[in-house]
């Protein structure tokens, strides 16, 4: 199931118009398009951002537009000037991003993939996240990093981790995980216009899914979750594509007689926390349902805040589903497995329920 | 350089074979639907080849994404490349890796590596290794056009020729990385250029010529076991199809330049320099490429009798020592 768009638009504190069915992978395209015409201050660079860079004069232009086409046609539109592609030196690109947000632009930088990250970590890490800090409030960077997530491809260890928890282990950076194509839009035009450093994070499994989405430029706000199926039993939370594991999960619930709430996070920095203890309030047990590995997760932030927070409240113990504390495997027969999906939703909504 | 009639066949073999692996093996792992992590080296034969008959099984070598030919001139078995890239328990790496990951310890083959660049410090590394130990190793990092802009290259390249490492760098420029083209990424006209930055010797050679590039690299590792540290030695040559196989090249590059370099193919441009000598005929030449087809039937053949892994293998290998009930630990995992 997915949320509709009258449930989208009232989230956003906005009456949406002209809305159509469109791809993630248009949405974001839109989004980065209505972005750079409203403020001529963005731009963006990435590998294969356009593709073919350097012949024009040849006729190549846009050879790629974005590892995942989510850039194409903007080189045509904004120019070279603003739509760059990078060599293979993403420490150098994403630092003079981070540089170029501090000095007046808002810079959106590619990382193809969230397993690179360690290539160029030291320049989120130390410069966006801890500058402002440091100089005593002299700066503001409005730098926004868009990478990828998600395993399910038989990409293997390199090319399919969910590094989101780790970013919002670092105070000073933002994170955002878009589940569908009205909030990849609305988030994405979130963090761009936003003052601080924000990582989006975009999951591989989600770019062709089709949902509505206002022609209008428009923003979520960052650090707010949604629900997305209201329920009596158990809070399901959701991040990025594991939301609609938790709705489909529910939907077979629900004809066993339990009925779930399903939360979609959308935000790994800030954490809603608010949110989801209102709805532990209402159904006395959580499940958070995270890609990413379960050791110092978004997962365990979110089970120990709320038992912290609400313990008084809860029937039963506030539990994970997870991928394992192991590298992503290459072959099907084991990387099925490793990924959180129904079926293990399902069990361990039943172990809770059963308590 | 000298090379007797057994040598000079062995190489054309080690192109034939990685030309049949990536011919045969490449689409019939897409057809198992495994094809999002696949990279042909077909057209780049003669840089793996000519490098690598110079090294022995004791030697090692950091190879990249698109290192299937690597692995084959390091002395890896198709056999058991095939059933890796299938999935299966088989597998040098056991089903784990893939093919961006096949890597083969007892071949001194350091991995295939996903994150470009990456392996080059393993290889210098493994120099490092050989120096402490006295071993007499070389080792070799290869790695693309793109990569050259990593910055880990750069340190690695100081860092070798710092403590005279017994290493070469060796860049397959290609041309391109993805669709960017090298003239558009690089700042100089050569990868071989930035030898001079690092004190060491660089290099180009062309990189479709298997003779070239053995005596190129004969110099190189002559030099590095004599203990005078690190070289660079850039191959130009071209990759025959796109990137991976969801990539159609003529996007970004024109069929006029793809006939140039497919004029050159480095199977061709041997039997170019080979046959008029008239010691080689083209009879043993076509047996040898036919043996290459005729393994890649029992590679396939091996690899789809082989046994997927069990899922719960999904837990080995994480740790040498760990708690392994501590991989799954209260996250409701079903195996
Ligand atoms: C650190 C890092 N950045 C980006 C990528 C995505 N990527 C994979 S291969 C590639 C191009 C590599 O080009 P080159 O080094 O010339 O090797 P070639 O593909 O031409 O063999 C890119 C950008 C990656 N794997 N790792
Ligand atoms: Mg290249």
């Amino acid at each position: 199931m997915t949320i509709t768009n009258q449930t989208a638009g009232q989230l956003a504190g906005m009456h949406a118009t002209g809305t159509r069915e469109i791809q993630v992978r248009e949405a974001i395209n839109e989004c980065l398009r209505q972005e750079m015409e409203l403020d001529e201050n963005v731009i963006i660079m990435g590998e294969e951002i356009a593709g073919g860079a350097g012949r024009q004069d040849q006729g190549v232009e846009d050879a790629w537009g974005g590892p995942f086409r989510t850039t194409v046609g903007l080189i045509q539109q904004f120019g070279k000037e603003r739509v760059l592609d990078t060599p293979l030196s993403e420490a150098a690109f994403i630092g003079a991003a981070i540089g170029a947000s501090s000095t007046g632009l808002r810079a959106v930088a590619e990382l193809m993939f969230v397993d690179f990250i360690g290539v160029c970590m030291d320049q989120l890490v130390n410069n966006a996240a801890k500058m402002r800090y440091m100089f005593g409030g002299q700066v503001k960077v409005p730098f926004t990093m868009m990478t990828r997530i998600g395993a399910g491809f038989g990409a293997a260890a390199q090319h399919s981790e969910s590094y989101y928890s780790i970013f919002s282990h670092f105070p000073g950076l933002k994170g955002v995980v878009p589940s569908d194509a009205y909030t990849a839009k609305g988030l994405l035009a979130a963090a761009i216009r936003d003052d601080d450093p924000v990582v989006y994070f975009e999951h591989k499994g989600l770019y062709g899914s089709v949902g509505p989405v206002p022609e209008e430029p428009y923003v979520l706000p960052l650090g707010k979750a949604r629900t997305v199926r209201e329920g009596t039993d158990i809070t399901l939370v959701g991040i990025s594509k594991m939301t609609w594991v938790c709705t489909a999960a529910a939907e077979e619930l629900a004809k066993e007689g339990i009925s779930c709430e399903v939360i979609d996070l959308l935000s790994v920095s800030p954490i809603d926390y608010d949110h989801i203890n209102e709805s532990v309030l209402k159904t006395h047990r959580l499940v958070v349902v995270d890609e990413d590995t379960p050791i110092c997760s978004m997962a365990s932030e979110i089970c120990s805040r709320v038992a912290e927070e609400v313990f008084d409240y809860l029937d039963a113990p506030p539990s994970r589903v997870t991928a394992p504390h192991t590298p992503v495997p290459y072959s099907r027969a084991m990387e099925n497995e490793y990924m959180p999906n129904e079926s293990r939703v399902k069990t361990t909504v039943r172990n809770l329920m059963n308590r | 350089m000298e090379l007797d009639r057994e040598s000079i066949l062995k190489l054309f073999k080690t192109m034939a074979t990685i030309r049949h692996f990536e011919e045969r093996g490449i689409p019939e792992t897409g057809q198992r639907g495994m094809s999002a992590s696949v990279h042909s080296s077909a057209g780049q034969e003669a840089v793996a080849t000519g490098v690598c008959a110079n090294l022995t099984n004791e030697d090692y070598i950091g190879s990249t994404h698109r290192g299937h030919g690597h692995c084959i001139a390091k002395g890896v078995d198709p056999k058991l490349m095939m059933a890796e890239l299938f999935g299966r328990a088989t597998g040098p790496n056991k089903g784990k890796g893939g093919s961006m990951h096949i890597s083969d310890m007892s071949k001194g083959m350091l991995g295939t590596n996903g994150v470009v660049g990456a392996s080059i410090p393993l290889a210098v590394g493994a120099a490092l290794t050989s120096k402490v130990k006295k071993l007499g190793r070389v080792a070799v990092a290869f790695f693309g056009d793109g990569a050259s802009n990593q910055g880990v290259l750069h340190e690695s390249m100081n860092l070798a020729s710092v403590w005279k490492l017994p290493v070469i760098f060796c860049c397959e420029n290609n041309g391109y990385a993805m669709s960017t083209p090298s003239e558009y990424a690089l700042s100089t006209a050569h990868v071989a250029d930035r030898a001079q930055g690092y004190d060491m010797p660089g290099i180009t050679v062309d990189g479709m010529d298997v003779f070239a590039v053995y005596d190129a690299a004969a110099q190189a590792v002559a030099r590095a076991r004599a203990g005078d540290g690190p070289s660079l030695i850039e191959c130009q040559t071209y990759r025959f199809y796109g990137h991976t196989v969801f990539d159609n090249p003529l996007t970004y590059r024109s069929k006029e330049e793809e006939d140039h370099w497919r004029a050159r193919d480095p199977l061709k441009l041997f039997r170019e320099a080979v046959l008029p000598q008239g010691d080689i005929t083209a009879a043993e030449l076509d047996q040898i490429e036919a043996d290459a087809e005729a393994l890649m039937e029992e590679a396939v053949k091996f690899a789809d009798e082989s046994p997927l892994p069990e899922p719960v293998e999904l837990y080995d290998d994480v740790y040498v020592n760990y708690p392994r009930e501590l991989l799954k630990r209260g996250v409701n995992m079903a195996v």
